[in-house]
């Protein structure tokens, strides 16, 4: 395994069959083997994958948070990452929502017979860079190879360890009424950077996944003594299911101002172009932070300073009910009701 | 963001709501037609906004809610058959038929999908020649151009393995069926302004002269609704049922005259069954006899009329403008948008879907009228 085999992988021969995922490159022979050495490890670049053991083992103290998540994303690629930069960012951002330091990651690729190699060695490499910007590393893996049809193109599990740093637990049921809703930026971008790709549409101008790690502006919160009582990133089903979800768990309500809640203006014409709610919308590198209200500003200021939390804003707060409600005062001083969505977002016709 | 901000602005909206306050002397009842609206009105609060003098009353106007039961059945029905491709706008897949919706006829291996325009279904019979693509056309005059264009595009092409199974419906026979009900209650209209901008309004002069009804074309922004309450209140007060067009921006008189056009080269005007409703005389869209051969149901098989299922639901009554949502006793109980008993709860644009959506909470759910 030498860069030199990386090299002679991407040279701009006419691609044979030895340029798409074949099964045999599942098989566990010598395919496999090819395989791993031309471009997950080169990739990876991670010195516990070179002792080619079963498993890593690592070294870890105190309490450690756990997570898994599996990534499954038509296209593959899109404006602002790929399906490698959500596998890595998804897990990192989980352990940090448990309020730890991701540490290791492990990597499951499953991958449809067909696929480009090229792809697969971009989408490693976009991995082994959100590992490096999220400091963490991609310790132990597997390689699976199913057939053409069977999956698109390829799919992603990652499962992750962090060490835990906060004192307190950073969970729903440490909410209490009065606390500070914070967002730490605008909101829908990956949803519509996605769908934008996947459907063909041409906005003016192209919207980019917000797809990003979030442990260090989490980190530097917890760190400097914030009292952060429950994280959520927003992933699937938007603002809306990571509050609706809090809440019902808390069985206490929160109280939102829309006119506080960052949009940027690309996706706001999107969504009204496809009749969808912002707050609905899919997003990779937001979230919410439940925090006590004498730290609120603080944690503001604080989150401000980190690019990717740079538009944070105070949304709402914690109310004592109706249990698992929340509602939203619009423009015109009316209040709504903001749920989860019922299955599938769909379009409307009209 | 522009051109839409200008029409959010809080300070506006309630000077229209104060100007509609110092003119209304008596109760009325409006209703606005389109499901786009009653969706603005309910997610912005606008008949909160009002005095308890105007009360609106939702409309018929959202094409998935009116589609009939069959015509759901027919397409997973169609949707069913192995070398079918079925495509659908993306809020029609929820849609309950007599057992179970095109999603589940997706999940058992159907191959249906959802696209933005029937242009994308003709692209899909372009790309798939082996591929029987049928697209599913539903819904009012604005989206009867597109689909008769697809239709007219495949027929200029020669591409012969793609079809449409029809369901269109046309807003101002539905109108005058409900002002001709015994209990009617509906005293002004807030017309669709999308509807509009392809029809143009000239249609509604008479009708508003038969029934003596202010009927007000209106956009879909909340301050174009406060302003087409305004002028449609403006004309009850002043006794007078005249058509007028608040939504300026968008609609002309006449409308749009080529995309008239291309409805009347390829659809005709038929008998429609709404459901909820019930049969309306020539208030439907269907092929024309050149463009037959590109008709679902004479490629797979005609529709058969079913009798609608005594359910505990109230939709029809909804739809009419008789009752609103709240007045359901099995709102949010027994039935919501995860257990449907009626179409109106599973479409966004359907007024109960619109209730529970944005309203939904202890006994506080209801309009302002």
């Amino acid at each position: 395994m030498t860069s030199g085999n990386d090299f002679a992988m991407s040279c701009p021969v006419p691609a044979g069959d030895g340029e798409i995922i074949q099964l045999a490159h599942g098989g566990g022979g010598r395919a496999m083997g090819r395989l791993l050495d031309t471009v997950i490890r080169p990739a990876f670049d991670e010195p516990m994958l070179e002792q080619r053991h079963d498993g890593a083992v690592l070294h870890i103290g105190g309490p450690i948070a756990f997570t898994t998540d599996s990534y499954v994303v038509k296209p593959l690629v899109f404006p602002g990452g790929d399906i490698g930069t959500l596998a890595v960012n998804g897990t990192v951002n989980d352990l940090a929502m448990c309020g730890a330091r991701p540490l290791y990651l492990s990597v499951g690729f499953i991958l449809e017979e067909g696929l480009p190699i090229a792809i697969l060695r971009r989408i490693a490499m976009s991995m082994r860079e959100a590992a490096a910007t999220a400091g963490v590393r991609l310790v132990t893996g597997d390689t699976k190879v199913v057939d053409r049809g069977k999956a698109d193109g390829m799919f992603i599990n990652t499962a992750g360890v962090g060490r835990t740093v906060a004192s307190a637990p950073i969970e729903p049921n440490s909410v209490r009424p009065g606390d500070i809703v914070i967002l730490s930026g605008d909101i829908g971008r990956h949803g519509i950077s996605v769908m934008a790709a996947r459907e063909g549409f041409a906005f003016e101008t192209a919207i980019e996944s917000d797809c990003a790690p979030l442990a260090a502006p989490v980190l530097d919160l917890i760190e400097a003594g914030i009292a952060v009582h429950c994280l959520r990133d927003l992933t699937r089903g938007g603002l809306a299911s990571a509050l609706v979800e809090v809440a019902e768990a808390t069985r206490l309500a929160v109280s939102l101002e829309e006119q506080s809640i960052p949009v940027c203006a690309e996706v706001t014409a999107a969504c009204e172009l496809l009749g969808l709610d912002p707050i609905h919308v899919a997003n990779e590198g937001r979230f919410i932070a439940f925090v006590a209200p004498e730290d609120a500003q603080r944690a503001i200021a604080l989150l401000q300073r980190h690019g990717v939390t740079s538009a944070a804003a105070l949304i709402g707060k914690v109310v004592g009910g109706p249990a698992g409600q929340i509602s939203c005062r619009g423009p015109f001083g009316v209040q709504r009701i903001i749920d989860m969505l019922n299955g599938e977002q769909l379009p409307r016709i009209c | 963001m522009k051109f839409r901000d200008e029409y959010r602005d809080p300070a506006a909206a309630h000077r229209f709501a104060e100007a509609i306050s110092r003119s209304v002397t008596r109760p009325w009842t409006l209703m606005e037609v389109c499901g786009g609206q009653t969706h603005a009105i309910v997610r912005f609060g606008i008949d909160r906004l009002l005095p308890p003098k105007v009360s609106l009353v939702h409309g018929p106007g959202c094409p998935v809610c009116v589609t009939p039961v069959e015509y759901i059945d027919k397409a997973i029905e169609i949707a069913s058959r192995p070398e079918v491709t079925l495509c659908s706008f993306g809020d029609m897949l929820r849609v309950p038929g007599t057992e179970g919706d095109l999603l589940g006829a997706r999940a058992r291996g159907g191959d249906v999908r959802f696209v933005y325009s029937p242009l994308d279904a003709l692209a899909v019979a372009r790309a798939e020649p082996d591929r029987q693509v049928v697209f599913f056309a539903v819904g009012f005059e604005t989206t009867a151009p597109a689909n008769a264009m697809a239709v007219y595009r495949a027929r200029r092409e020669g591409i012969r393995n793609f079809s449409m199974l029809v369901s269109h419906v046309l807003v101002p026979p539905a109108m005058c069926a409900l002002l001709d009900a015994p209990t009617n209650r509906v005293q002004g209209f807030l017309a669709a302004g999308h509807v509009c901008t392809v029809m143009g309004y000239e249609e509604y002069d008479p009708i508003a002269a038969r029934y003596r009804v202010p009927i007000v074309v209106t956009g879909f922004e909340p301050l174009d609704i406060l302003e087409g309450v305004y002028m449609c209140v403006l004309q009850l007060e002043q006794g007078r049922g005249e058509v007028e067009n608040q939504y300026s921006r968008s609609v002309r008189r006449e409308g749009n005259r080529p995309a008239q056009d291309v409805i009347r080269e390829v659809f005709q005007i038929v008998p429609r069954r709404w459901r909820g409703i019930g049969e309306i005389a020539q208030s439907g869209l269907g092929l024309s006899d050149a463009y037959l051969d590109y008709d679902a149901e004479i490629r797979f098989g005609r529709v058969e009329t079913a009798a609608e299922q005594e359910v505990e639901c109230i939709s029809g009554l909804v739809l009419r403008g008789e009752r609103k949502p709240s007045e359901c006793p099995a709102f949010g109980t027994r039935c919501t948008p995860d257990r449907p008993l009626g179409v109106t709860m599973v479409s966004g644009e359907g007024a109960c879907a619109a209730y529970y959506r944005y309203r939904r909470t202890n006994g506080s759910v209801g309009g302002g009228g």
